[in-house]
């Protein structure tokens, strides 16, 4: 069994036209950068992406809208694109927007083999509608759904050879959800190494979820709100 | 009237020890800079991080820490890293102690509305419909108007809901008014403002019991 693959392009090999995919990361931190380059330069189109986000005009996510490849959008929060809200605005895009909580859980719950949970985000708004609701112990909860997906796309820090992966800081954040929850799971890494090279007590997503791993090139980790303290 | 600082500044007295705190974005993320001396509170940010630290000086930079308002951050001994999952279960459990957030418009139940102005741009909820949802101590950062002048303490929404009966606390450059099942309470007053002052930009139930304190510093 080799999960390894030479680079992004390789990794990308399946995903077509009209598939389901979750992209890892928050804002523009912690997202695969390599694949999406890789999609953006093969074409795959009418994509319906979940993702937590939809990166800035010119980066992330921005550069699959760009190039007109979403046709769905899943995500909590997508501002701070211009063109993303173009758009949205002509028709040309489909968005849902859900609570970031809830996002996260119907990836866990994809990834964990449960096929629904009830949680009281979003109960008595837009949200639930459609949607059942239930009360337990005096508290009203809506019925979330967990995702189907066909990819799912996610980047690490450091990654072995197995598929094993540890993200580093707040570029964590929707990556391990994701990892679990895609049919087919592909893992980008900063580093990647040899089984035993890292420390089993802290690895964060097992192998068993991970399908396909590259080393990926020149991350250019773009900060979105470059904010410092004077000292 | 209060400025945005001294609104930050009037909710940090609300802190207290221990305190495992969510801020917003906007003037809720002032209260941090105000936090009394001998209180040690825990900054909870929903992108994945617990003990968040200030800014970062130039040389702390680090593009994969940041907070969820997308800056850059620093951390502090004992913070920790996780997953959105963990994250968003720390706060629908409600072991966030304190959360506070802005709002476009709040009605005299506690109903918050803040994600959506209809036929402007959505740039979604985020995790407020979780927030909004779970915690059970919401103070509302806000002004006490919109930019055109209309109340946005009101009697009904006319925003799309995020949260409902959720509100407990509101502070604006006016005053601070408590969410009770009266109505909005009016506690204290910022300095030069008068009750009618507050009633004028009030749309929604205003409840005076008695004497009206001055807000303190």
């Amino acid at each position: 069994m080799n999960k390894v693959v030479k680079n992004a392009d390789d990794a990308i090999q399946g995903i077509q036209d009209g598939m389901t995919i979750m992209l890892g990361g928050f804002g523009l931190c912690g997202i695969p950068e390599n694949s999406i380059s890789s999609i953006v330069k093969a074409g795959i189109k009418e994509l319906t992406c979940i993702s937590n986000n939809a990166g800035v005009d010119d980066f992330g996510i921005g550069l699959m809208l760009q190039s007109k490849l979403v046709k769905k959008m899943i995500s909590s929060y997508v501002g701070e694109n211009a063109e993303f809200e173009r758009q949205l605005l002509s028709g040309e895009l489909e968005v849902e927007l859900l609570p970031q909580g809830t996002l996260a859980e119907r990836c866990r719950a994809a990834g964990a083999g449960i096929p629904a949970f009830f949680t009281p985000a979003g109960f008595g708004t837009e949200i639930a509608e459609g949607k059942e609701s239930r009360e337990f112990e005096g508290k009203q909860f809506i019925m979330e759904k967990a995702f189907d997906s066909d990819f799912a796309i996610v980047k690490a820090w450091k990654g072995d050879t197995d598929g094993n992966l540890i993200y580093k800081a707040t570029a964590r954040n929707f990556n391990p959800m994701m990892a679990m929850a895609g049919k087919i799971t592909i893992a980008e890494v900063e580093e990647l190494v040899r089984p035993g090279e890292l420390d089993p007590n802290f690895i964060h997503t097992p192998s068993i979820f991970v399908d396909r791993i590259f080393e990926g090139t020149d991350y250019e980790k773009r900060i979105e709100q470059r904010t410092i303290r004077q000292n | 009237m209060l400025t945005k600082e001294q609104i930050a500044q009037r909710i940090a007295q609300e802190l207290q020890d221990g305190y495992y705190v969510n801020l917003g974005i906007g003037i809720p993320t002032l209260v941090a800079n105000y936090v009394p001396t001998g209180i040690n509170v825990i900054l909870q940010s929903e992108n994945g991080l617990l003990g968040m630290g200030p800014f970062p000086t130039e040389s702390e930079i680090d593009a994969d820490l940041i907070n969820a308002g997308k800056q850059t951050v620093t951390i502090l001994s004992g913070s920790v890293f996780f997953d959105s999952a963990t994250s968003f279960a720390m706060i629908r459990s409600g072991r966030v102690d304190l959360t506070v957030l802005g709002a476009m418009e709040v009605n005299d139940k506690g109903d918050i509305a803040n994600w959506k102005i209809p036929g402007k741009m959505v740039k979604g909820m985020g995790g407020a419909m979780d927030l909004v949802a779970s915690a059970q101590n919401i103070i509302v950062a806000m002004q006490h108007t919109n930019r055109s002048g209309a109340s946005k303490l009101l009697s009904k929404l006319t925003l799309p809901v995020t949260g409902l009966g959720c509100v407990k606390k509101i502070v604006t450059n006016l005053c601070v008014i408590d969410v009770t099942s009266r109505g909005f309470e009016l506690k204290e007053l910022a300095p030069g403002i008068s009750i009618n002052d507050v009633q004028n930009a009030t749309e929604g139930n205003l409840i005076v019991d008695g004497e009206i304190p001055k807000i303190k510093f």
